[in-house]
């Protein structure tokens, strides 16, 4: 493989604790290496460009069934986006619901490398893998559902711990998971009753355990399993005015916890799209942001991360495993609904949304996104998402990144909105001044979720050793003035190195890479009850076998990426 | 515009000559896109064919040359285009004249200007129609000033008038504007629409109105079966693109959601003349 030497760059490495300064980066054999170790590299001038890692997604929902049910459903949202097949390029479209290959070109463009799916029902995993498979050039893994799984509320319910944890094992090798998930906890599954759990106390209807049961026994097996990921979850009551009391109760369920795994991870629970769980009021009259309870609590606990779910004030298609809270949505704002029932394991509802700029609430929604992540004192456990596409598109990333470092960008944003003052009084934004830094927005992309996934030994800093995904932004830190120059140069990278192969160019997807698909195989001591169990659901409830549930890394994955785990003492 | 400035109009002619094998669409047949070209400039414009791009002047002859802006240009089309979709797609102002007949969509999503087709227009004309005029002597297809497949945002503005029959679905999830059809129209008119008018000349089917919240449809000649969901109200004297008569007046969709104004409620009218 080719031996790259990027020069001259301004280089961001909160890991390595490069702050700016010009250092070379050298590439070898897909691999980042000592520049020493070069003997004839192709010299890239990057100076007055930004160097950093490729960025790492830790929340998007980008494949699988419930996406596809949104690309279904909106075929306006493909209306004038598509673009011909060019180069090395597929044809590609859609806006908040994008093709497979879409994803993987502007993931790119961002220069992103790795990307998680957030929520794969174990029952359609094969086809979320089908999805990850065709997506080009990103790494990515998938998230299998834990929080309304009939085995795991079963075995919480009678208190067996080690079944949790053989069930888990078992779930992710089967599905060739990532991590565990949680949505709703008991919530998804109280849908089915026609009710939901809005507080993390109310219990489950027939499993009778309540949804704090579930994320905290969730969180000491994923523990117990050494897991590279925490439990990652979306609490109950999303969405609601007055939420935010519900995800300090969940954040106070993981006090004093300590994260048990080889892979440098330090939380035991992230959090996921906190702007959605940060609303204070009783109505949509007098919601207002709660980001500073919320980050005073995420300050000053440093077992948990979490990310952002900011809104980008777009037109887009929300979709989650919070099967109530669709229907919710769908009464609120009469547009389409869909809902989907998946068997013994979870749900799915999808509805499209308009974050207007007439909407007071949804300016409000934008502030506490932003306000989350400049009211941070540890950016290695604040990440950047839009909870793609709920909140809003990924590819709005660069935008985002534009209000977190411009305090002028974020006040001419809010001045565009119908209700600036009213949003202005409901929300702190205006009177933060903080401007997040590149060493910030660089942990808060690539560093620290690289570290939260477990993953710092292959991403998220550019330390000798790791794998080679560097994005070079045609940005200047020391020059650039105008805050649109950050969103032009973080959407459109001038270099982006993905395992040692060049893959954009100047904007331009020059290369489909060599994508991987990571899972976790965790071993657990033989339970032969565990295994009973699972031959006797699929006999019994199951509308599949259990032979057509696995995924077969043949014929599903591409480039399977095992990381082994032992639990088994 | 200053009254100083003139309108300078110029004509581009297009004259069909090899018909395609497959159907083109042809979206950059529009003022906008001829605007400040000369003929050869337009007959190097692309068009697709299946899954190959081409140039407008393998399949038109082009003469005459594009005004400074789309507003002074007018297109001038000899000839039966049955092959050529997409006509004056999103032009947002000037004039198209179709001498013939054509394919589908035409005057899609349009914002502005003028549509003239002498002849037939098939399915999805006017679809997302944001503004403008579209005329067609003939007969329309289906789908006519629809929504595009998926989206609940319609017809916005502007006014399609056919003088023959149309097909089925016309103004579907309309918003406004008003769609005149001289002749007879198939099922489903006004499917959920939130505003509008569409007047029917000649005689409808069935499922005129079906979902509609809000807006009013016209029907001078028969209504095969009236939606359950309509109430009769009351008869009234009234005025409809020229014609004075007696109308008896339905309210409805009652199955759907209906919004208020100054604390009455909504509803979507369906008036049939006596």
């Amino acid at each position: 493989m080719a031996e790259y030497l990027i020069k001259n760059g301004f280089v961001f490495d909160p890991i390595l604790g490069i702050n700016g300064d010009k250092t070379d980066v050298a590439i070898k054999d897909g691999k980042i290496v000592e520049s020493t170790a070069l003997s004839n590299p192709k010299v890239i001038d990057a100076a007055g460009k930004t160097v950093m890692a490729a960025g790492v997604d830790i929340h998007a929902h980008v494949a699988g069934p419930k996406v596809n049910v949104g690309r279904n459903f909106r075929p306006e949202d493909k209306l004038f986006t598509y673009e011909a097949g060019n180069g090395v390029k597929r044809m590609a479209g859609g806006f908040s619901v994008p093709t497979v290959f879409r994803t993987g070109y502007l993931y790119a463009k961002m220069g992103y490398g790795t990307v998680m799916e957030a929520a794969m029902p174990p029952l359609y995993a094969r086809h979320t893998h089908e999805e990850m498979r065709d997506t080009p050039i990103l790494d990515q893994g998938a998230y299998p559902v834990f929080g309304n799984n009939w085995f795991v509320l079963e075995y919480l319910k009678n208190h067996e711990l080690e079944n949790v944890e053989a069930y888990i094992s078992w779930l992710l090798r089967t599905t060739r998971g990532y991590a565990i998930k949680i949505v709703n906890p008991g919530g998804t599954e109280a849908w089915g009753w026609g009710l939901n759990c809005n507080s993390i106390h109310d219990p489950v209807p027939y499993f009778d355990i309540t949804p704090a049961q579930i994320m905290k026994g969730l969180m000491e097996a994923n523990e117990a399993l050494r897991l590279p990921h925490s439990v990652h979850i979306h609490t109950n009551n999303l969405g609601n005015p007055g939420n935010y009391e519900t995800t300090l109760e969940t954040f106070k369920l993981f006090e004093g916890a300590k994260a048990n795994n080889d892979f440098g991870r330090k939380q035991v629970m992230h959090h996921t799209h906190v702007q959605f769980h940060s609303y204070g009021g009783d109505s949509w009259g007098n919601v207002e942001s709660k980001a500073d309870a919320i980050m005073d609590y995420v300050n000053s606990h440093d077992n948990m991360t979490i990310d952002l779910g900011c809104v980008t004030l777009d037109e887009t298609t929300t979709m989650t495993a919070d099967g109530p809270f669709e229907h919710h949505l769908t009464e609120l704002n009469h547009l389409k609904w869909a809902n989907t029932d998946v068997e013994l394991e979870t749900a799915a509802g999808v509805v499209p949304y308009i974050y207007g700029k007439n909407i007071k609430v949804c300016g409000i929604q934008w502030a506490i996104g932003l306000e989350l992540a400049l009211m941070a004192k540890d950016p290695m456990r604040v990440f950047i998402t839009t909870d793609h596409p709920n909140a809003g598109p990924f590819f709005r990333y660069p935008r985002v990144m534009k209000w977190l470092m411009s305090k002028k960008a974020r006040e001419a944003e809010m001045d565009s909105l119908k209700w600036a003052e009213k949003v202005r009084d409901a929300t702190f934004l205006s009177g933060i001044d903080r401007e997040l830094t590149l060493y910030e927005i660089a942990a808060m992309s690539r560093a620290g979720t690289a570290q939260a996934l477990g993953l710092s030994s292959m991403y998220g800093s550019l330390k000798p050793g790791l794998q080679a995904d560097v994005a070079v932004y045609d940005y200047n830190p020391e020059t650039a003035e105008d805050p649109e120059l950050i969103e032009k140069a973080f959407g459109n990278a001038a270099y982006l190195f993905k395992g040692g192969e060049v893959v954009v160019k100047d904007g331009d997807v020059v290369s489909n890479g060599n994508k991987k698909t990571l899972w976790v195989d965790v071993k657990v001591n033989d339970n032969p009850q565990v295994r009973r169990d699972v031959t006797e659901k699929f006999l019994r409830y199951y509308t599949v076998t259990e032979a057509n549930y696995e995924v077969n890394e043949k014929v599903f994955m591409k480039n399977p990426y095992r990381i082994e785990v032992d639990a088994t003492q | 515009m200053r009254l100083s400035e003139v309108m300078m109009m110029e004509t581009v002619t297009l004259t069909p000559k090899a018909q395609p094998d497959l159907y083109i669409d042809a979206e950059n047949i529009t003022p906008d896109a001829f605007a400040g070209k000369t003929a050869e400039e337009i007959a190097a414009i692309h068009v697709h064919e299946g899954n190959q791009t081409g140039l407008l002047g393998t399949y038109f002859e082009v003469s005459g040359k594009g005004g400074a802006t789309a507003a002074e240009t007018k297109i001038v089309i000899k000839g039966d285009v049955l092959r050529v979709k997409y006509i004056g797609m999103r032009m947002t102002a000037g004039e198209i004249l179709i001498e013939g007949s054509a394919d589908m969509y035409v005057g899609a999503w349009m914002e502005g200007g003028r549509i003239h087709v002498t002849g037939n227009v098939d399915a999805f004309s006017g679809t997302g129609m944001k503004d403008g005029e579209l005329e067609i002597d003939g007969n329309a297809g289906n789908y006519l000033g629809a929504a595009y497949r998926g989206d609940w945002r319609g017809m916005q503005s502007g006014t399609i008038r056919v003088h023959g029959n149309a097909g089925s679905d016309i103004g579907t999830f309309m918003n406004g504007g008003t769609i005149v059809i001289d002749g007879d129209v198939d099922v489903h008119v006004g499917t959920h629409a939130e505003g509008g008018t569409i007047i029917v000349k000649g005689n409808g089917k069935s499922k005129i109105g079906g979902q509609m919240v809000k807006g009013d449809i016209y029907v001078f000649g028969t209504i095969d079966v009236m939606m359950p969901g309509y109430v009769y109200r009351e008869n009234v004297d009234l005025e409809v693109d020229g014609t004075k008569a007696t109308f008896a007046m339905y309210e409805g969709d009652m199955g759907e959601r209906h919004g208020k104004r100054k604390g009455q409620v909504i509803y979507g009218h369906i008036y049939q003349k006596y």
